[in-house]
């Protein structure tokens, strides 16, 4: 069973700002999920090496040829927020 | 308003009509229906319009581009489309115009089709119903209370109800073949490999598998080889020669082993499905099929795996959205505020909830109890794909447990609408292709799938498979059942 203070530790690593009643919800819903989960937890796996890709490839290597890029004006254009050629975020350091 | 991509090309071909006369034809259809069915966000009529016009002149020169030279199809809103709005059915990206074509958009388009539109999904395809989209509803052409299955129930609908003749979408845990068998059409999910995922929105990267849906097999396969082949922009992307798909549907099946699983057929599915399904397996004995009884002792495992593994690689992916290069902002007094109110604005309950899941299930404490054990499970299921696939070269199952649910009936219980996946998402942790064919209806009027597997890269098996079956037991077309 997870508590609300996990969902809440979660909830900010997710960085998701969620309200009192989300949390809850989620906190009743997430446990329904992972008692069915958790019936793995009673599977014998010792030894097995754990599948990242079902059909894996390895060192998939190509020719290190210049092409040329998407053009920065097409790249900024969805941009919530830009100045010139950035994109421009709230503060991060403090001054 | 009936006609298969084929039926219609050959007529482009004899002069009997052109691709405008079609195209215009599927708008008005979009136009006069689609308030109702809901299987479209963005209708692009202009677009339509003129890449018909090139194509009329194709036809003109006899100079034709191939078998899907003038074809109108939709594609799920999970493509980008260079230019054209690409949403994934989100808030968050619902003004999100895409720089560039997903490779599979490039290759329809030099193929000679016509996109008629952007279609809808459960939110970044997440969900069985499609009533995750945040956009709008779509609802299923057989019976209008109902859903059309998801996460790509506006490309099934579309193709179902006649406002495409063909459709693009996209299956993670079973989100073609599902929406397929409650929509009466054809859906398959290829080999993980074998289409390219460049430009897909990604959802779980090592699960996304792009696919077609056709009226029939026929137009599924052409579909399927239009889009199929090595891309350099997916490092996943097999470089390897693609079958003409099309060209082999007249095979036969005889001398084939058809591996029915026992952990397929079991209590709580419903009665009507599994007597349609076993029909259909006994269709294809009567055609001289073999029939191998098989296990696949992982499968009870299979749906904990899937929505450990799903979420965890969903909430790496959508890391991306945090209000900077595209799509949602909503304003903070710093960076982390910005991020966390973005996200919560932007995304729907559903998206949240695999998020947290996935969140949960990777960090530090859970992350081998959870995500390292899912992967070894998914070792197990497959390892008995490929123990199944020495005695027989294809496993029929159902693609559903049911038929299509009602609006509204599962979108509070998050657990039951997984559920829906119990049957697909093994394909999906395997790698290996499947494909839904209609294989009658309910008694309340409901299409029922058949589910045909492989092992990987054995599409063409499945697609004559799933022809020589619709040949002798043709699909009861619901395409003009909606006036």
């Amino acid at each position: 069973m997870i508590g609300r203070e996990d969902v809440v530790r979660v909830a900010r690593l997710a960085r998701l700002a969620l309200t009192d009643a989300e949390l809850e919800t989620m906190r009743e819903q997430l446990n329904a999920i992972l008692a069915h989960i958790d019936a793995l937890k009673a599977v014998d796996t010792a030894g097995v090496e754990p599948t990242s890709h079902a059909v894996p490839q390895f060192n998939v290597m190509r020719d290190d040829e210049p092409r040329p890029p998407f053009p920065q004006d097409d790249m900024l254009a969805n941009a919530p927020d830009r100045s010139g050629e950035f994109f421009r975020v709230p503060r991060i350091i403090e001054e | 308003m009936r006609a298969s991509i084929h039926e219609l090309t050959d007529a482009f071909k004899r002069g009997e009509t052109t691709p405008s006369k079609v195209t215009d034809a599927y708008l008005a259809r979009i136009a006069m229906l689609d308030d109702r069915v809901g299987a479209y966000i963005t209708v692009t009529a202009d677009h339509a319009r003129s890449a018909a016009r090139a194509a009329d002149e194709r036809y003109r020169q006899g100079r034709p581009l191939g078998p899907l030279d003038g074809a109108p199809i939709a594609l799920k809103d999970v493509f980008c489309t260079k230019g054209v709005r690409t949403t994934c059915a989100s808030k968050i990206l619902e003004n999100f115009v895409p720089p560039y074509d997903a490779t599979v958009v490039a290759r329809l388009a030099r193929a000679g089709a016509v996109m008629l539109g952007k279609s809808n999904m459960d939110e970044f395809a997440m969900g069985s119903s499609t009533e995750h989209s945040a956009l709008k509803v779509t609802r299923n052409p057989w019976d209008l209370r109902r859903v059309p299955g998801g996460s790509s129930g506006g490309p099934a609908a579309a193709v179902a109800a006649g406002l495409a003749a063909g459709s693009l979408g996209t299956d993670t845990g079973g989100s073609i073949r599902q929406p397929a068998a409650f929509c009466g059409v054809v859906g398959l999910k290829p080999t993980y490999g074998r289409v390219s995922r460049y430009g897909l929105v990604a959802f779980a990267s090592s699960l996304d598998h792009p696919g077609p849906f056709g009226a029939d097999v026929t137009d599924t396969a052409l579909l399927l080889g239009a889009i199929a082949g090595h891309d350099p922009n997916d490092a996943t992307s097999l470089d390897a020669p693609v079958a003409d798909y099309a060209a082999g549907l007249e095979q036969g099946v005889r001398g084939l082993r058809l591996g029915v699983p026992d952990e397929y057929f079991t209590k709580g599915m419903d009665a009507e499905v599994e007597r349609a399904v076993r029909a259909a397996i006994d269709v294809l004995k009567g055609l001289g099929a073999t029939l191998e009884r098989v296990s696949l002792p992982a499968t009870p495992h299979a749906l904990a795996t899937y929505y450990v593994i799903a979420p965890a690689e969903a909430s790496s992916n959508l890391a991306r959205y945090d209000g900077v290069k595209y799509g949602l902002r909503v304003p903070g007094h710093d960076l982390i505020d910005m991020e966390s109110k973005t996200r919560a604005a932007g995304f729907g309950a559903e998206v949240k909830r695999r998020i947290m899941l996935g969140t949960y299930v990777l960090s530090s404490g859970y992350y081998e109890a959870y995500y390292r054990k899912a992967q070894q499970v998914r070792q197990f299921i497959k390892d008995d794909f490929a123990r199944a696939f020495e005695v027989c070269d294809a496993i029929a199952t159902p693609t559903t447990p049911t038929p299509a649910f009602l609006l509204g009936e599962k979108i509070d219980d998050p657990l039951a609408m997984y559920l829906n996946d119990i049957y697909t998402c093994t394909a999906n942790l395997a790698g290996i292709p499947g494909i839904s064919i209609p294989c009658g209806l309910s008694s309340n009027g409901l299409p029922i799938g058949l589910q045909l597997q492989g092992p990987h890269w054995s599409e063409h098996t499945l697609l004559n498979l799933a022809h020589s079956y619709e040949q002798s037991n043709p699909l009861q077309a619901t395409r003009g059942m909606l006036k």
